[in-house]
């Protein structure tokens, strides 16, 4: 079966936006996950200054809008003199609102770990370094998971806001072509299997990541 | 059993915490193979004491001497090493929720005592089949019954090789019926000689194992002397007052 | 500087009239998502083999198709397509009230799960319809345990609502960018807009936080049956 041109065209052009859209989600995920750890961890363990610190970062970035915070970075800061390529403020925007979210999770598993855990790590002899490193990490990363796959689900939706900035991936391939020959059903019904592959794609691999860390009786609630 | 040189001695400690009270200046001497037991009200120190001496929390003031050797409490190598020394029962057990029995216990032998995996495993097994859970050793936390949590708790501070076992109330968080199984491995310690500090409200172990029983209260070691001495019959002392109202407890229960 | 600021100062009122637009595109939706919720959840639990394909269906579409695809899909496409002339604000409300919908079902879902099976079992013993159990004794259990979810629901779709713009539906940040355009200060006019974002988002959790305390049953919580 021959695709007409029409199709042809778009799924040249989606197949483009795609891979511009996993250049924006892989790198996103990863800080997001960094960031998040070290910005959980000092939400809980963290002296007065840093904890605060970390609190308002999080109640800002989960209190606004990403798109707002992608403008601020976009069209904002040139205001200042800093001009960021929209490929880079996309990222950044991503990777911060994200962190924002995982740290959440973080924090909410770390604080799901009871100190007896901990003492009784202590009263075998493990040095601080080891209790942490083979008791808490182990079961935060266990309650954390689920929670923070979900923020990577969200994030893989949210990559869509990047053409707002110009930067133009799956959504903005789309759009261009969705506006040319005004067939906006067809282009984002399919547009729309595409992240629906992508996001089925990711609950499947990190379903397949819960089960192997799966222990029982030990809940992510 | 008894012999004479102190393994552990406790020498004056002092410990608040906000502005409360909760250990003070408390001394007294632990030798090889002796079983002291402590008793009394809720809220005494008896925890805090037990906690002070493995150094899980820090005293105030006062020294804690394990063989003559004094704890540097600044020096954490040091509050390692004693802590190793030292095993500890908890009241609520505190085995690590993500490892299974048998790897509860290997934890601390691979990653404290850096004995490889096969030789810890080999050590595991001998424990758990000591306190009757040979079967259990792939079981996780959730999947036992609070009793076999608390054998499976005492198997791995066993595996330490401790000089001297701390029991923190072993039997209060667990149901009546599965008391006894605790009970049966704590006395089968007793008679290998172990050298024990327990705190606990099960007469059964407080007048059949104690060499020494410490009363406490208010922070302060209020009586202390030999079961035979203190709970002998028409002997008017606080520890008989306690063990009696733990009797008629015991009775209503029944 | 000054002119920034007096950006800011000048376009407020026309910015805070955008955001009595926006609580009525989330509470709107909110609303929608509510009614979709309960009956999705309803059929995912109770329902036959078909009806929970169906809902099954819609919630892994609604929550793995990003919003802005979906407006783009429904306001340019669907109802033009199927002779619907929605404006861009009704667009908004039914897209985002659909999305809601789907993650409201999934809460509900769980809400129902976590009920006690004896519950419904003793309104049928009294006597009861399964309308009554359902009305008197299920919803009012659910609705409470839902109220956290819910408050982070709430909190998303505000957020998710400015995306209206890229449809025109005037709201807080349509009227943010048509003014930024013509005043060239985008930094101070958008961070004005997160700071009318972040009261509405905190506000709204902090009064849901106090629904959920004026509600609480005493010694009743969901989570003290898992553990």
């Amino acid at each position: 079966m021959e695709l007409s041109p029409f199709y042809q065209e778009l799924l040249t052009s989606l197949n483009r936006g795609l891979i511009m859209s996993i250049a924006l989600i892989v790198p996103s995920v990863i800080g997001g996950v960094v960031i998040g750890v070290l910005a959980g961890t000092l939400r809980t363990f963290g002296n007065t200054i840093t904890r605060r610190a970390t609190d308002a970062y999080a109640a800002v970035f989960r209190g606004t809008p990403l798109v707002v915070q992608l403008f601020i970075l976009y069209f904002g800061l040139p205001n200042l003199g800093i001009y960021l390529s929209p490929y880079v403020a996309a990222v950044t925007g991503f990777t911060l609102c994200s962190g924002a979210y995982q740290s959440e999770y973080v924090r909410g598993a770390l604080q799901s770990i009871k100190r007896g855990q901990y003492l009784g790590a202590q009263a075998l002899g493990f040095t601080t370094f080891q209790s942490i490193y083979w008791i808490i990490v182990p079961q935060a990363i266990r309650r954390a998971i689920h929670g923070c796959g979900n923020e990577i689900i969200y994030l893989i939706k949210y990559s869509s806001l990047a053409f707002i900035v110009t930067c133009v991936e799956l959504t903005g391939e789309g759009k261009t072509i969705a506006t040319e020959y005004f067939r906006f059903t067809e282009v984002f019904t399919i547009i729309g299997l595409y992240y629906l592959g992508l996001v089925t794609v990711a609950i499947f691999i990190l379903k397949k990541i819960e089960q192997r860390l799966y222990i029982p009786g030990f809940g992510h609630g | 059993m008894t012999d004479s040189t102190p393994i552990l001695s406790v020498n004056d400690i002092s410990k608040s915490f906000d502005g409360n009270i909760i250990l003070n200046s408390v001394s007294f001497q632990l030798a090889t193979g002796e079983i002291k037991v402590l008793i009394g009200p809720s809220g005494g120190g008896k925890s805090t004491l037990l906690q002070c001496m493995n150094c899980l929390v820090i005293p105030d003031s006062g020294d804690i001497m394990l063989e003559n050797r004094q704890i540097d409490y600044l020096n954490k190598e040091s509050l390692y090493n004693l802590r190793q020394q030292v095993g500890m029962i908890f009241q609520d057990f505190n085995l690590f929720d993500h490892l299974t029995a048998l790897d509860n216990i290997t934890i601390a032998l691979r990653k404290v005592k850096k004995c490889d995996r096969k030789q810890a495993e080999q050590r595991a097994r001998q424990e758990l089949e000591q306190v009757g859970l040979a079967d259990k050793e792939g079981l996780y936390p959730a999947q036992l019954s609070g009793g076999q949590k608390q054998r499976v708790a005492i198997a791995r501070a066993l595996a330490m090789d401790p000089k001297i076992l701390m029991l923190d109330e072993p039997t209060s968080a667990l149901d009546p019926e599965l008391i006894g199984e605790v009970i049966a491995v704590i006395k089968a310690l007793a008679e290998k000689g172990m050298t024990m500090v327990m705190a606990t409200h099960q007469i059964s172990l407080i007048s059949g194992l104690a060499d020494e029983i410490l009363f406490m209260e208010n922070g302060r070691i209020v009586e202390q002397g030999s079961p035979s001495k203190l709970l002998s019959t028409g002997n008017i002392s606080k520890s008989q007052g306690f063990c009696d109202r733990l009797n008629e407890l015991a009775e209503v229960g029944e | 500087m000054p002119n920034a600021v007096s950006a800011v100062i000048d376009s407020l009122p026309y910015l805070l009239q955008g955001a009595s637009i926006t609580i009525g595109i989330v509470v709107s939706a909110m609303l929608i998502g509510l009614v979709i919720g309960i009956f999705m959840s309803v059929g995912l639990v109770y329902g036959n083999r078909s009806t929970q394909y169906l809902v099954t269906g819609y919630v892994w579409i609604f929550r793995g198709v990003p919003v802005v695809v979906l407006l783009f899909l429904f306001y340019f496409g669907l109802f033009t397509y199927l002779g619907f002339n929605f404006s861009a604000f009704v667009s908004v409300t039914i897209v985002l009230g659909m999305t809601t919908g789907a993650y409201q079902a999934n809460i509900f879902r769980g809400a129902i799960l976590s009920l006690p099976q004896g519950q419904f079992k003793a309104a049928s013993a009294l006597g009861m319809t399964n309308a009554q159990a359902i009305r008197s004794i299920v919803l009012p259990q659910i609705l409470r345990v839902s109220i956290p979810a819910w408050s982070n629901e709430y909190s998303i779709i505000l957020k998710d609502s400015a995306l209206a713009f890229v449809i025109g539906a005037p709201e807080i940040m349509a009227r943010t960018q048509f003014v930024a355009s013509r005043t060239y200060q985008h930094l101070s006019l958008y961070i004005a807009a997160g700071v009318i974002y972040f009261l509405l988002t905190w506000t709204g959790v902090i009064l849901l936080r106090k629904l959920e305390n004026y509600l609480r049953i005493p010694g009743y919580s969901h989570h003290g049956n898992n553990s």
